[in-house]
C-alpha cells in the first residue's frame, strides 16, 4: 500500500489539521508516514502545500517526485491547480468549489471551473455542507470526506484521528468535524 | 519502545530532552522555532527541570548555553542559519575555550530560502571553527543524533554542531522514543585558565583544538552516520550529504538503480572512507544539500572532472534539493503529465486582515507621499510585507536591526527623512545598539517601531522588551519628549499622521512606538478564554 498526496490551500484554510488527521488515521492502521508541511512567512495568506506519503515500507524522500501523486487534496480550487505537476497520469484531483479571493488578479471563476473539469476532478461545495453542519470552518474536513473513498483508510480510524487532533478543543468541536466529515463522504455516495 | 509522529525539530527536542539536557537557548527563527516550542510545552506537561525560554537574540543564547556548559550541565542552542551569524563571535570562541557539560548547537539551514534572506551553509562554519558536524537525513537520525552529539561533546570537550535543513525540519516521520537518561550534575569548570582567552591562553588552546583534529577525524571514519550502501554498478558512485541520501535511495529504489552509495552525516570528512570509496569509480556524484562545499574540496583547485554535482551544473547550483533533480542527475527524464495552466496565479504571503502594520502603512503612504523622494528602511519581519503591493511603502530588509543603523547612515549622508521600521522583538534583538549610535550622534532619524508585543512572524513567541520599550528608548538616551507612542487604529489616523509628521520634522533622534497587540494572538488569547 503506498499513497502520495498533495494537499492545498491557502494559509489559515485548515490543510495542515488534514494532514494531522490522516497521519494518525495512516499510524493507527500500521502504516508508515512522511509529511512536508509550510511553516513561516507564507502561512500568512499565502499558497500553502503539505507533501504527504503513507506506505506499508519505509518511505525516504520527504517529498513527492513530479508526475507521480495519486491524489492532490485541496481546499481551494486555485490551488488545487497550482501543484499539477505533481499529479500522476491516472491521479485525481478533490477540492472545495470555494473561491478564496485575497489576490487582485484572481483568474475568472468560470475558467477556472473548466480547467478543473477537464480533469479528472472531483469538485465539491464544502462550505456549504459545512454550514449546514453549523460551523464554516468544518469545510476542510469536509474536503477529507469526500477523499475517503480514495483513501484507503478506515473510517474509524479516521474519527479516531478527528477525535484526538481535536481533544484540547473540546466534544462539541469534535462532534461537529466528525459530522462534517461524515456529510463529505455522503456527497460521494449519493 | 514508544512510537511518535514529530517534525524534524520535535525530533530534535525530544532527543535533547531523553539526552539529559538541562538548558535549552533559542530565539525563534524559521525553520528551527518548533524545537524551542516543543521543549517548552514538554517542561509545562510533564514538569521537567529544564530551562527552555527564548533568548533576546542567538548570541545571548549561545553565551547562556555555554555558561550552562560551564558549570558542567548539557546545553542545547538553536537558531535558523542567519541567526548563526549573529552568535558567530560566542560560537567561534567556544572552539577555543572548548565545553565542560555537553554543548549541542543546532542550527537550521533554509536552502531555496523559503522564510529567508540568503541561502548560507552552516558546514562553512562548523568547519570554520574545526568542530564536528553532525547531519541527520531523517527524523529518527536526528533524534539519535543529538544524544550522540552530547556524548561526543563531552568525550571531546568541544561544542558540536547539528545541521538540518528546511525540509527535515518541517517534515513529520514515525519515530522511536529511546530512555530518558538523567540531567549532569552541578560541576563548574575546574580549569581557571581555560575560558580566559587572554592570547597567552588562548595559543594554548588553539594548538589543543589542532592537535584533536586528527582524532575528530578518525571519530567520523568510524562514526555510524557515515556509511555505505553497496551496489553494483562498477564506475559511477554517489556521495550523498545529510537529507540529499533520502532522494538519492527514494530514485535508486524506483527506478532499480543499483548505484553504489556512500552516505556522509558527519564531519569533518572521513578522508580514508571516501578515498576507498571513490578511488573504485570514474564517476561520482556529489549531492550536497546546500552549498557546494564539499563537492570543491573533493574536485580541488584544478578541477578533477570525477567528481560532479553542483559546480558543473549536474545538479543546481542553488535551492534545495528534491528527487526529481537527482533523476536528472542521473540521466533519468521524469514525466510530468499536466502542465500547471496559466491562470494559475501567485498567491504571496500577505499582512492579516486587522493587522496593525496595515494601518502604520497606511499612515506612512499618505504622509510620505507629501515628500518627493522618500525611503523607508525596515527590517525582519511580518512588516517585511510592507515591501509588497498594496503598500510598497518599505526599501530595506537586510538583517537583524539594520533599519536603524541604515536609517542613521542614510541620515548622516545627509537623506532626508531617514525613517526605519522595526518590529518589537526584532528592536530588542538587535536594534537598540544602533540606537544608542543615532543618539550619540544626534543623528536626524525617526525611528518607529511597531510593537504588536509578540514575535509574530514565527507564530507569537515571547517578545523581549514587551512592556519595556518606552523605557529601554529613554534608558539609551533618546529625548523624553521625542518618544511618542500611538496606537495604530483607523480612528485614530488623523492623530497618529499628525504625530509622526512631527517627529520627522524633528531635526534629532526620535521614536515613535506604534503598538497595538498582533490579531493573531489576539484572536487566540480571546479564542483560549472562552
Amino acid at each position: 500500500m503506498k499513497k502520495d498526496i498533495i494537499l492545498s490551500g491557502v494559509g489559515g484554510q485548515g490543510i495542515l489539521s488534514i494532514a494531522s488527521v490522516i497521519d494518525l488515521a495512516a499510524i493507527k492502521s500500521g502504516l508508515n508516514v512522511k509529511q512536508s508541511e509550510v511553516h513561516g512567512m507564507s502561512q500568512r495568506g499565502g499558497a500553502v502545500q503539505s507533501h504527504l506519503r503513507i506506505s506499508d515500507g519505509i518511505i525516504y524522500s520527504d517529498i513527492i517526485s513530479l508526475g507521480t501523486a495519486d491524489m492532490i487534496v485541496s481546499v481551494e480550487p486555485l490551488e488545487a491547480l497550482r501543484y499539477l505537476s505533481f499529479l500522476k497520469q491516472d491521479g485525481r484531483i478533490i477540492t472545495s468549489v470555494n473561491f478564496y479571493k485575497n489576490i487582485e488578479n484572481y483568474p475568472d471563476e468560470t475558467e477556472l471551473i473548466d480547467e478543473l473539469n477537464r480533469l479528472n476532478c472531483l469538485m465539491i461545495d464544502a462550505e456549504k455542507v459545512a454550514r449546514e453542519v453549523g460551523n464554516v470552518k468544518t469545510s476542510n474536513m469536509v474536503v477529507l470526506g469526500a477523499a475517503m473513498p480514495f483513501l484507503d483508510l478506515p473510517q474509524q480510524n479516521i474519527e479516531f484521528a478527528i477525535a484526538e487532533i481535536f481533544k484540547n478543543k473540546g466534544q462539541n468541536i469534535i462532534d461537529v468535524n466528525i459530522m462534517a466529515l461524515r456529510k463529505g463522504i455522503e456527497l460521494i455516495n449519493l | 519502545m514508544n512510537t511518535e509522529l514529530l517534525l524534524g525539530d520535535e525530533a530534535i527536542a525530544l532527543g535533547a530532552i531523553d539526552a539529559g539536557v538541562s538548558g535549552v537557548y533559542a530565539y525563534p527563527g524559521t525553520p528551527s522555532t518548533e524545537i524551542m516550542e516543543y521543549v517548552q510545552e514538554y517542561v509545562k506537561n510533564f514538569q521537567e527541570p529544564i530551562q527552555a525560554s527564548w533568548s533576546v537574540n542567538e548570541k545571548t543564547a549561545y553565551e547562556a548555553a555555554l555558561g550552562m556548559s560551564y558549570a558542567g550541565k548539557r546545553a542545547m542552542v538553536c537558531m535558523k542559519h542567519v541567526g548563526l551569524n549573529v552568535a558567530s563571535d560566542a560560537f567561534i570562541n567556544s572552539a577555543i575555550t572548548g565545553v565542560n557539560g555537553g554543548l549541542v548547537l543546532v542550527v537550521a539551514d533554509d536552502p531555496s530560502m523559503h522564510s529567508s534572506q540568503n541561502e548560507q551553509d552552516s558546514r562553512f562554519y562548523g568547519k570554520f571553527a574545526m568542530i564536528p558536524i553532525i547531519e541527520p537525513a531523517n527524523q529518527q537520525e536526528a533524534y539519535e543524533a543529538i544524544k550522540y552529539a552530547f556524548d561526543l561533546s563531552e568525550s571531546l570537550k568541544l561544542p558540536v554542531m547539528l545541521r538540518i535543513t528546511t525540509r527535515l525540519a518541517h517534515s513529520r516521520s514515525l519515530l522511536k522514543r529511546g530512555h530518558q537518561r538523567e540531567q549532569n550534575p552541578l560541576n563548574p569548570e575546574k580549569n581557571l585558565r581555560r575560558f580566559v582567552l587572554l592570547p597567552n591562553n588562548a595559543r594554548i588552546n588553539y594548538n589543543y583544538l589542532i592537535e584533536q583534529q586528527k582524532s575528530i577525524i578518525e571519530i567520523s571514519e568510524n562514526s555510524p552516520f557515515n556509511k555505505i550502501f553497496e551496489g553494483t554498478h562498477l564506475s559511477k558512485a554517489i556521495i550523498a550529504f545529510g537529507i540529499g541520501f533520502n532522494y538519492v535511495i527514494e530514485v535508486l529504489q524506483k527506478y532499480n538503480l543499483s548505484i553504489p552509495v556512500l552516505k556522509i552525516g558527519q564531519y569533518p570528512l572521513p578522508e580514508k572512507k571516501i578515498k576507498m570509496f571513490s578511488d573504485k569509480y570514474d564517476s561520482v556524484l556529489i549531492v550536497e544539500e546546500g552549498y557546494p562545499i564539499f563537492e570543491e574540496i573533493l574536485k580541488g583547485f584544478f578541477g578533477n572532472d570525477k567528481f560532479k554535482g553542483r559546480l558543473d551544473g549536474i545538479l543546481p547550483r542553488t535551492g534545495e534539493l528534491n528527487p526529481d533533480i537527482i533523476s536528472n542527475a542521473l540521466s533519468i527524464k521524469t514525466k510530468v503529465y499536466y502542465e500547471v495552466p496559466e491562470i494559475v496565479r501567485p498567491r504571496l504571503p500577505q499582512l492579516c486582515q486587522g493587522c496593525s502594520h496595515r494601518d502604520l502603512f497606511d499612515y506612512l503612504k499618505k504622509i510620505l507621499s507629501n515628500y518627493p523622494n522618500y525611503r523607508v528602511f525596515s527590517d525582519i519581519g511580518c512588516y517585511t510585507l510592507g515591501a509588497l503591493p498594496p503598500y510598497e511603502i518599505i526599501h530595506s530588509c537586510v538583517d537583524m536591526g539594520a533599519s536603524v543603523t541604515m536609517a542613521k547612515g542614510a541620515a548622516d549622508a545627509g537623506f532626508r527623512p531617514a525613517i526605519a521600521v522595526i518590529g518589537d522583538s526584532t528592536f530588542t534583538h538587535s536594534g537598540i545598539t544602533g540606537l544608542i549610535d543615532a543618539v550619540n550622534d544626534n543623528s536626524p532619524v525617526t525611528i518607529i517601531i511597531s510593537d504588536n508585543r509578540t514575535t509574530a512572524m514565527t507564530g507569537g513567541q515571547k517578545s523581549s522588551g514587551t512592556d519595556r520599550i518606552v523605557s529601554i528608548c529613554k534608558g539609551v538616551g533618546v529625548e523624553e519628549n521625542h518618544i511618542r507612542k500611538i496606537e495604530p487604529l483607523k480612528k485614530n489616523e488623523e492623530l497618529n499622521i499628525k504625530i509622526i509628521t512631527e517627529e520627522i520634522e524633528y531635526n534629532g533622534v526620535s521614536v515613535i512606538i506604534s503598538e497595538r497587540e498582533c490579531i493573531q494572538t489576539a484572536v487566540r488569547k480571546k479564542r483560549q478564554q472562552s
